[in-house]
């Protein structure tokens, strides 16, 4: 049995399943037809559920309420997804993964990218900001294993990279807007 | 930070396909990272450039290695700009090029000093990087820095420190194992994940010792463990503590379990089901313990959160499987999820209901699930229905709704392998519930009227054959069986004529009917199908006994197709006809990856899978060439090889037992192992002294045996016909010995005579009896009859499970285990076991083992024996009462 939870995958696709970023974590897709095959075949089982969350564009995003993680089980794994606007999130586990776990990682993933984007999620806005999810991607797992499930802090983290390097004026407003994304990720140091 | 790629126009948001990266071009990309080396770096337009590297790769581009080698270099020129959005995007894109050796040290010392930065950021992913893509050799040179990032009182920079310890630890172990203080006090931090991460790595440290992780186990239970994922990790492992120790704690209370039970009530949703499931998945969980779990999952099961409904479904889904009582509280929480919009959530729900529901509950269930059906994919619908067939044996009273239930889905739309799990249910509840025989039989006429798969329909009208005539009024299903001759292809259209016969056989008054339909199928297009009619007619007209027609027609072939087919090819057309009793009856044992071939579970049609070629007519062949022994008459049966020397030893003997009416021989099979001797002349003399019925009659010694070139010598011995003695024999190889010349491969001409002592052999009971499997069970044991039937109880005494007693009486027996009854259930308390085998004088012997293990693990079983001669039943229970 495995005993540190270990994510096997995220995936960011978009309305037609074609990957806006992806990442893997196991060798248990080796080549890229492989994992496209996957992708596939998630999005297809996928396709038919209602883990859609429509009209929660330009929300208020500290405070929204999101509709709740969809799940199901797939090749022995089990995917947790959600959906918004023109943009699907998936993270795969093992078939034994703790559930919760899994969908904790999603809601990280989901909310991160909800704070990055500044509440436009969308796929465009997601391409132009290509940099800021893979950077998110980055912060969440390493090599499979969990490192921060927050997303305060996972925005916190890949937004104030950028944001010392003499911020431009017309970034001032993303800056005020992810003051509360710092403030929680100052409160979660000290704690 | 937010960085358009190409000019914003304000005519995007009409166009749908929009992509900053529209038109995007490897060649292109590669020409752009040239920026990289510009003396005044630009780190927007670098990271716009990185961000395209990136783009691609994660599109499934490759870059070959020049493309790639290139790329890297010119990244590591960015180090000099002192940009941090720049400075983390070249941390990915390093990672992502998985650099080779000689490239990783280009960038080494500018990673090192990043770890040894002020700044948090640098420090982290610096280390993470470094981890990633450094070999053991540098492991040393950074181990210093790494240690202090362990303690580091960031807990970013401690928890990459951490993480990446978890991964060299698989590389490097003996460095990462350095760090156990380090990591210990990781351990107490106050940052949840680095607790979390700490503890995933102490854990992996420690985990091939035992005390240790049981000292860490229970340190930390008595602990505050803050983070929510550094609490599951310490349930997983407080329950692998519980399985390593429960062997020596069987009675009393469980420990840690009280550990387990105060996680159900943590705060953190995955706390309390992490800790759940461990309690649902303890060894011999008892209910007392399963409760507060079960409470607890009954909660999440009318949680809004659809994660948490799966996850309460699918953990209470296993445990009906063990206890099926502890989940019943959860029923109407259960039926009200089979509406559930997530289908996954939906059939989960159903197949526990369908494990865990009462008698009084199956209608309401049948009328909710038929509207469920019509929406779910094939793969759920077989579970679903195999949850469905065990259910009405469990409750054949309601067989009336749930055979109704299969037929209606059965005539809806389907693939092979659905309509296949409906058609075997039936077949299995008509078998099993009489009462369910003609409306079952009559279904699978109606679904044979418009069937798209030939083998169901022969299948079916195979079953129809035999089960039909016994019914109250046959002539029914005429009328079904001779439309499949007009209608079908070939293949259905001969089962359906043999079907015909069997009618016109069992029922005389259908059979001058039978006889009009009969003749004329002779006018078939297809041959099969004439010669079928031809044979039936000629043998239902003739005045023959009944009872040779009626083995004609329904007599199961006793003998495996493997073997009568190479019986049939070995035979030589002559004036003697070909004789069935001379085709070998031993079934081989299949290899075991075979047996795990998908068909594991109960199969409704079709007799026992055909074994593969078995090695008993190479040996026969052997034996009849030996003119000594060609008079013992027709070979019975011969034993597995059985080791008689150590493995590696000078000569390598085996032995197998070949058994005859009246003798029994013993084939030595010798290898020389020594390239300097070559043996001449051997032997075995055999000591029967403690085998009183048997007496030697013949030996065969093996004249010359060169290195490696494995030869045989025989010895044969007389013993009382048909009588299964047994005993144990002393064995001493003897031959003589000569040196050889390695060089020329020439033998002296004077050997030295020389002795070798073997190991024992036995003949036991079970030698005298051939594993051959019956395809059904229960009908081979109700044919044959109460008449010589033998039951006796026995005390098997202290045994470690069930399993090891099942297998102890399967082993000492020596018969074939049907319908997969050898395989016990862990856990269970109880188990049934079928045998079946034909004993020495071709005896058919069926036995029924019921097994019961009472509190501290002393097991009982009684011994139910039907075969054809009561000598042979009482034969059994004397094997197995001096076994």
């Amino acid at each position: 049995m495995e005993l540190c939870p270990l994510i096997k995958n995220i995936l960011l696709l978009d309305s037609e399943g074609k990957r806006i970023a992806v990442k893997y974590y196991s060798d248990d897709w080796p080549t890229n037809s492989a994992k496209e095959a996957f992708e596939k075949a998630v999005f297809a089982k996928t396709q038919k559920t209602n883990a859609r969350t429509d009209g929660v564009n330009h929300v208020d995003l500290l405070t929204k309420v999101n509709a709740d993680a969809e799940i199901t089980m797939f090749d022995n794994y089990v995917v947790v997804y959600k959906f918004v606007q023109d943009l699907h999130f998936f993270v795969t586990g093992g078939e034994n993964e703790n559930e919760i776990i899994l969908a904790a990682v999603l809601q990280g993933f989901f909310d991160a990218v909800g704070l990055l984007l500044r509440g436009t999620v969308d796929k465009k806005e997601a391409l132009e900001n290509l940099d800021l999810i893979l950077l998110c991607l980055d912060e969440i797992v390493d090599g499979g294993i969990i490192l921060e499930t927050d997303a305060n802090v996972i925005a916190g983290k890949v937004a104030s990279h950028s944001m010392d390097a003499g911020a431009s004026l017309s970034e001032q407003t993303i800056t005020q807007a992810l003051a509360t994304a710092r403030e929680h990720l100052t409160r979660s140091l000290l704690k | 930070m937010a960085q358009p790629f190409l000019k914003k126009d304000d005519d995007h948001d009409d166009e749908v396909d929009y992509s900053p990266f529209l038109g995007i071009e490897k060649g292109a990309v590669l020409q752009e990272a040239r920026v990289f080396n510009d003396p005044q770096l630009d780190p927007r337009r670098c990271s716009q450039v990185i961000t395209k590297l990136l783009y691609l790769l994660n599109q499934g581009e490759t870059f070959t290695k020049v493309e790639a080698t290139e790329v890297f270099f010119a990244v590591t020129k960015l180090f000099q700009s002192r940009d941090l959005g720049l400075r983390r995007m070249v941390y990915v894109i390093i990672k992502e090029l998985s650099p080779s050796a000689d490239e990783v040290i280009i960038v080494t010392s500018s990673l090192m000093k990043d770890m040894t930065s002020k700044t948090d950021m640098y420090r982290a992913n610096a280390i993470r990087v470094l981890c990633q893509i450094t070999d053991g050799t540098l492991l040393t040179q950074i181990e210093r820095y790494l240690k202090q990032a362990i303690v580091d009182k960031n807990p970013v920079v401690a928890s990459a420190a951490l993480v990446s310890g978890i991964h060299l630890l698989q590389t490097n172990p003996e460095i990462v194992k350095r760090w156990s203080n380090e990591v210990q006090e990781a351990v107490q931090s106050r940052a949840a994940l680095v607790q979390f991460h700490a503890l995933a790595l102490l854990h992996q440290i420690r985990q091939n010792d035992r005390l240790a992780v049981n000292k860490l186990v229970s340190s930390l239970t008595r602990g505050s463990v803050r983070s929510p994922l550094a609490q599951c990790l310490l349930i997983r492992y407080t329950s692998q503590v519980i399985r390593e120790s429960a062997s020596n704690t069987q009675t009393g209370d469980r420990p840690f379990y009280d550990f387990l039970e105060g996680c159900l009530r943590h705060k953190a949703e995955m706390v309390i089901f992490e800790a759940a499931r461990a309690i649902t998945e303890l060894n011999g969980v008892t209910s007392r313990e399963l409760t507060p779990a079960i409470t607890v999952l009954q909660l999440f099961l009318s949680s809004t959160k659809p994660v948490l409904r799966f996850a309460a479904v699918r953990t209470l889904n296993k445990v009906a499987m063990t206890h099926p009582i502890a989940v019943t509280n959860c029923n109407i929480d259960m039926e009200s999820l089979i509406s559930d919009q997530n289908r996954s959530i939906a059939t989960l729900a159903i197949t526990t209901l369908l494990k865990t529901g009462n008698e009084s509950s199956v209608d309401r269930l049948m009328k909710q699930i038929t509207t469920f059906m019509s929406d779910i994919a094939d793969e759920f619908k077989i579970v679903v229905i195999e949850a469905i067939r065990s259910l009405c044996l469990k409750f054949p009273l309601k067989h009336r709704s749930l055979m109704n239930f299969l037929s209606n889905i059965l005539r809806e739309e389907g693939g092979f392998e659905y309509k296949k799990a409906i058609v075997d249910s039936i077949v299995i509840l008509i078998r099993d519930i009489p009462e369910a025989k003609e409306s079952g039989l009559l279904h699978l006429c109606e679904f044979i009227e418009d069937c798209e798969f030939t083998y169901l329909s022969t299948q079916i009208l195979h079953f129809l054959g035999i089960e039909g005539p016994k019914t109250s009024d046959p002539s029914k299903y005429i009328r079904y069986i001779y439309n499949r001759v007009h209608l079908e292809n070939a293949t259905v259209r001969a089962g359906a004529v043999s079907t015909l016969a069997k009618f016109g056989a069992m029922v005389d008054s259908l059979k001058p009917r039978i006889f009009i339909l009969l003749r004329r199928c002779l006018f078939d297009t297809d041959d099969e199908v004439r010669d079928r009619a031809t044979l039936y007619l000629n043998t239902l007209g003739a005045d023959g006994a009944v009872e040779d027609m009626k083995e004609f027609l329904f007599g199961s072939l006793d003998i495996p197709l493997v073997n009568l087919e190479r019986s049939l090819k070995n035979y030589e057309p002559s004036e003697e006809s070909f004789d069935i009793n001379s085709v070998p009856k031993e079934v081989k044992i299949q290899p075991l990856a075979e047996k795990k071939a998908p068909g594991k579970k109960p199969t409704g049609l079709g007799g026992p899978p055909p074994g593969p070629p078995s090695t008993i007519d190479a040996y026969e062949k052997l034996l009849s060439s030996i003119p000594e022994f060609a008079n013992f008459g027709k070979l019975f049966k011969s034993s597995a090889p059985v080791e008689l020397t150590e493995a590696e030893t000078e000569y390598a003997v085996n032995v197998v037992k070949h058994i005859f009416d009246g003798h029994v021989v013993f084939q030595y099979n010798c290898t020389n192992t020594i390239p300097e001797q070559l043996l001449e002349n051997v032997t075995v003399i055999v000591d029967a002294s403690e085998a009183e019925e048997f007496a030697e009659v013949a030996s065969k010694p093996l004249r010359s045996l060169p290195y490696d070139s494995p030869g045989q010598t025989f010895v044969a011995f007389e013993k009382p016909e048909g009588v299964p003695a047994v005993g144990k024999f002393s064995n001493m190889l003897r031959f003589i010995v000569k040196e050889v010349d390695p060089s020329t491969g020439e033998a002296e001409d004077d050997g030295v005579e020389d002795e070798y002592q073997l190991e024992e052999l036995e003949v036991v009971a079970a030698d005298y009896m051939l594993k051959v499997g019956v395809s059904n069970f229960r009908n081979a044991w109700e044919s044959m009859g109460p008449d010589c039937e033998r039951v006796d109880e026995y005390d098997l005494g202290p045994r470690e499970n069930l399993a090891e007693a099942v297998n102890a009486v399967i082993n000492l027996l020596g018969m074939q285990p049907c319908e997969g009854t050898e395989v016990v259930p862990s856990n269970s308390r109880s188990h049934t076991c079928l045998l079946s085998g034909v004993y020495i004088g071709n005896v058919k012997v069926l036995v029924r083992l019921q097994f019961g293990i009472d509190g501290p693990k002393d097991v009982a079983m009684k011994l139910a024996v039907r075969s054809e001669d009561e000598a042979v039943s009482d034969a059994i229970h004397e094997i197995v009462a001096s076994g």
